[in-house]
């Protein structure tokens, strides 16, 4: 029997479906996390900007975000949510173990929603009716409330990578809690930054990309330039700090988690003058088939000189690592994120020098075919981040100290699948909803910019959820000032 | 004692869930009563619109809950989602459809297709709070104890099921207060008699479940019954009739805009007795506050940081509250995002 079969015949049935499930609703999450966090900074630095220069193009850019903002935060607090009782539906076992050691990040992001969500509210609902500084300032500490959320979250994260902060007593219970311990693992620092930067980032890229869109199809007015130029030159500085983050953090797995970085880099066995695989599979028997092989760059990465040793696969029993399809498939993740963020840099060089030279966009239409790529790019890049952590530090959910089949529910396989079949058709509803939401949004103010709005204005199609919506009946105002604008 | 105390911040969590996302889920079950695509064209414009703004912030009190749960008392929290699967599995499931419904809804033009999207709102709406309601009663019809598996008479029993059918009339309560007072801050004087109506009726419906549930014993249940007709528990129940008694006659009067805070107040000390009745059991009569609380120090850090954060998100409520209530918070229109 191969190993693979064996390990299979010793897990429960449920198993599979609960991953899968929890796999599926952590990437659609995620996905929304990005403009969750960041979009409010990238709304501020336009609105400022809007402020300071009397600009009313900025303005109306920034209103625009901020209706972009409101929808995309319900479709998060829906999917969010369902994260929360997964804990419970799917991994009892490692919350009624560990909750206490590590829950503590998650009450301080509860606290953290919270105030963003009020926060949100008085952004999104002050436009029309406070002073422009005044309104500014409300909504200027969004971003630092986005990043004490994700403190939380990754703090959680790090500590189910690198557990610490309590001793086990003889019945195997976690005792002698230390919190700051718990919270302050060794991984927490460089995921913390690496994840932060990360979001900053695609929020950037992928702002961007819409007015890069709108920019190749001939719309070349002030609006697009501002709408491309202002979240493209965010993103372009975080690039290289990104680049050098995550340098770093795979130096760190390489230290802490030597497992995972084994699976990342397919190290089979400890070994020094380890040759670097681009892409490739690993087999059963430990040989890798396909890819390019670079030797010796794995040991010089890691350490710095070809006879640094690296801990290969094969030092721990089979079924405390992740298995050969699950190494391929954190080796192929990590790559692609690496390849993704060495390209990014290329963009941003490209970006740069035409910056420098001429102080203007760069003219080619290449430049833009890419830079529109770059926010799905990123969007793809942190989906394989996430596969890298997660899968890599596979059979572990509490690495080293609790299996993912000894936290696993005793529910049912068959009611995991048939949960996992209406999550994934609910999912595909409410994300097309979402998408078509952006989409009617986008044409309707196509039409306006165009001067055509009269004749949208009919039908329940005006009144886009949590959106900009229609005045009510009774106490409109009449016409005032433009929002936000300093008149 | 930092057990007992974050175990009551714990009930506050649930019952300020139980107000804030009751409005809410009431709102949505009145949407499901409004009747044909033309007769409730109304009342769902009026539900729409007081529902849009708020529904994000109730929702976090549901997120509080289930991290206090898993922080504060781990073993509680496995129990709970281990027996219970099933009515939490299709309360969240619920809550996804209906904030799917609720968004589908409304940028939809094809009437087909809106009565749909709307359905499923209304269903759902009514769904979620019923099972989060068996959930609750469940817990306390004592059938609940560490190492139960998930089995259906966990939770398919008289007292989980009226509790269900009472979480369900709660919100019902809530959604038609609140409505009525909407009504008449939105100007929409048709729609005031129409909620108020409804507002009696949910009343009365309250009342009569919480009274067929105090009757049908459960023996199962008779530490919770006990609680509930007795000493404090007992005195909860009674203050919360009368303020339910206040509520139905506040709607009537021109002082409706008090009846919002009655009406909260039968939620709150309704879960108020529950929580009481129960004490010193998290899940009676198997597990007490003390023996399901988690690590001691990660207790009081989470007292710290609530303590905290009251500090930061206090001034931010407030800030929020007199916006409103002064009027100033408007959602953009389309008009402001034309140009
Ligand atoms: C736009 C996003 C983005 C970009 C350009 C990069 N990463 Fe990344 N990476 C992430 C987004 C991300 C992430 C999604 O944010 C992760 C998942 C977990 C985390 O903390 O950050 C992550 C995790 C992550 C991990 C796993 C950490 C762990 O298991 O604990 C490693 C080793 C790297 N990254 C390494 C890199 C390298 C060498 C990059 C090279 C250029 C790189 N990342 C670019
Ligand atoms: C948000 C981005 C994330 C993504 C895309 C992601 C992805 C995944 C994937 C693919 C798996 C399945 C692994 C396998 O079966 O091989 C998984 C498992 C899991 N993840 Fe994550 N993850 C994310 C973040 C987190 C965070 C922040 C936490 C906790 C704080 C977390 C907790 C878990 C748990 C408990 C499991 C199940 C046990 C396991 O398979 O290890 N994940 N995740
Ligand atoms: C990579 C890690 C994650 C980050 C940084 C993150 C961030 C966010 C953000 C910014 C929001 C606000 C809504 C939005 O704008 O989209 C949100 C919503 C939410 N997230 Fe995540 N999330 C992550 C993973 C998770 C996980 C693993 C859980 C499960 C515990 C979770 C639970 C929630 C909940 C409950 C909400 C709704 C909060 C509310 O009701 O206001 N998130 N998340």
């Amino acid at each position: 029997m191969s190993t693979a079969a064996h390990l299979l015949a010793n897990t429960p049935a449920q198993l599979l479906p609960a991953r899968e499930l929890m796999a599926f609703t952590l990437a659609s999450h995620i996905l929304l996390v990005p403009l969750g966090v960041a979009l409010p900074f990238v709304t501020l630095v336009m609105h400022y900007r809007g402020l300071r220069k009397a600009d009313p193009v900025a303005l109306l850019l920034a209103r625009r975000w901020s209706a972009v903002m409101a929808v995309q935060f319900a479709v998060g607090i829906v999917t969010g949510t369902v994260l929360s009782f997964e804990f419970g539906l799917l991994w009892p076992g490692m919350m009624g173990r560990w909750g206490d050691v590590f829950g503590l990040g998650f009450g301080v992001e509860a606290w953290a929603f919270f105030l963003e969500a009020i926060l949100i509210a008085i952004y999104l609902y002050g436009w029309r009716r406070l002073k422009p500084w005044t309104h500014f300032w409300l909504g200027a500490p969004l971003p630092l409330a986005a990043l004490m959320g994700a403190f939380g979250i990754i703090a959680a994260n790090a500590w189910m990578n690198t557990p610490q902060g309590f001793t086990l007593d003889a019945s195997g219970k976690p005792v002698n809690v230390s919190v700051q311990q718990a919270i302050f693992t060794p991984m927490f620092g460089p995921q913390y930054w690496h994840f932060a930067v990360a979001m900053f980032l695609t929020a950037g890229y992928v702002v961007a990309g819409v007015y890069a869109v709108g920019w190749l199809r001939g719309r070349r007015d002030r609006y697009h330039r501002l709408g491309f130029t202002v979240p493209f030159t965010i993103a372009a500085i975080l690039t290289p700090v990104q680049f050098l983050l995550g340098d770093n953090i795979a130096r760190q797995i390489f230290h802490k988690q030597p497992i995972k970085f084994a699976a990342a880099e397919l190290v089979w066995d400890t070994d020094t003058h380890v040759p670097e695989y681009l892409f490739g599979r690993l087999q059963e028997d430990g040989t890798v088939k396909g890819g390019l092989k670079i030797p010796q760059l794995d040991s010089i990465l890691a350490g710095f000189k070809p006879d640094t040793q690296i801990t290969g696969l094969s030092s721990v029993a089979a079924d405390d690592r992740p298995t050969a399809t699950q190494a391929t498939i954190v080796h192929w993740s990590f790559d692609i994120m690496a390849t993704v963020g060495s390209v990014l840099i290329l963009l941003v060089l490209w970006y740069a020098w035409c910056w420098w030279r001429r102080r203007d966009l760069p003219k080619s239409r290449w430049f833009f075919r890419c830079a529109a790529v770059a926010g799905v790019a990123s969007l793809v890049t942190v989906e394989c981040g996430w596969i890298t952590t997660e899968v890599g530090r596979q059979p572990w959910i509490v690495y080293q100290n609790m299996r993912v089949s000894e936290a696993v529910t005793p529910t049912s396989a068959g009611s995991l699948w048939t949960m996992l079949g209406i999550v994934v058709a609910v999912y595909v509803l409410v994300f097309g909803a979402f998408l078509s939401v952006l989409l009617k949004m986008r044409s309707r103010w196509r039409l306006a910019d165009s001067g055509s709005a009269q004749e949208l204005a009919e039908g329940p199609e005006t009144d886009t959820p949590y959106g900009p919506r229609p005045e009510p009946a009774v106490g409109a105002p009449g016409t005032h000032r433009a929002p936000g604008s300093e008149q | 004692m930092t057990a007992n105390v974050v175990s009551w911040i714990l009930l506050l969590a649930i019952a300020a869930y139980a107000c804030g996302g009751g409005v809410d889920y009431g709102a949505g079950f009145w949407d499901l009563l409004a009747g044909g695509a033309d007769r409730g064209k109304r009342p769902r414009w009026l539900i729409d619109h007081a529902m849009a703004p708020v529904w994000e912030v109730n929702n976090v009190w549901l997120i509080f809950v289930l991290v206090l749960m898993w922080t504060g008392f781990p073993v509680f929290f496995q129990t709970v989602f281990t027996a219970l699967w099933l009515p939490l599995a299709l309360a969240v499931v619920g809550m996804v459809l209906r904030g799917a419904g609720f968004a589908l809804r409304k940028p939809t033009r094809r009437l087909a297709e809106r009565r749909i999207y709307g359905a499923v709102f209304a269903v759902s709406s009514l769904l979620t709070p019923f099972f989060l309601g068996v959930v609750i009663g469940s817990v306390a019809s004592g059938r609940v104890a560490p190492g139960t598996t998930a089995s259906a008479d966990v939770w398919a029993n008289t007292t989980s099921i009226t509790a269900g059918l009472l979480t369900v009339a709660a919100t019902a309560f809530l959604g038609a207060v609140f409505l009525t007072v909407d009504a008449r801050r939105f100007g929409a004087h048709d729609l005031v008699g129409y909620f108020r109506l409804r507002a009696w009726i949910s009343s009365a419906a309250l009342l009569v479940i919480g009274v067929i549930g105090l009757t049908v014993t459960d023996p199962h249940a008779s530490y919770v019954h006990h609680g509930l007709t007795h000493g404090v528990g007992l005195v909860l129940v009674i203050v919360a009739v009368v303020a339910l008694a206040v509520t139905a006659w506040l709607v009537a009067g021109t002082a409706a805009g008090w009846a919002r805070y009655s009406s909260v107040a039968v939620v709150a000390l309704l879960v108020a007795a529950w929580g009481f009745a129960q004490r010193p059991y998290l899940v009676p009569t198997s597990l007490t506050v003390q023996q399901g609380a988690g690590a001691s120090a990660t207790l009081q850090w989470m007292l710290i940081v609530a303590a905290v954060a009251l500090v930061l998100i206090g001034p931010a409520l407030v800030v929020l509250y007199r916006l409103d209530t002064h009027g100033v918070l408007e959602p953009l229109t389309d008009e402001d995002v034309a140009k």
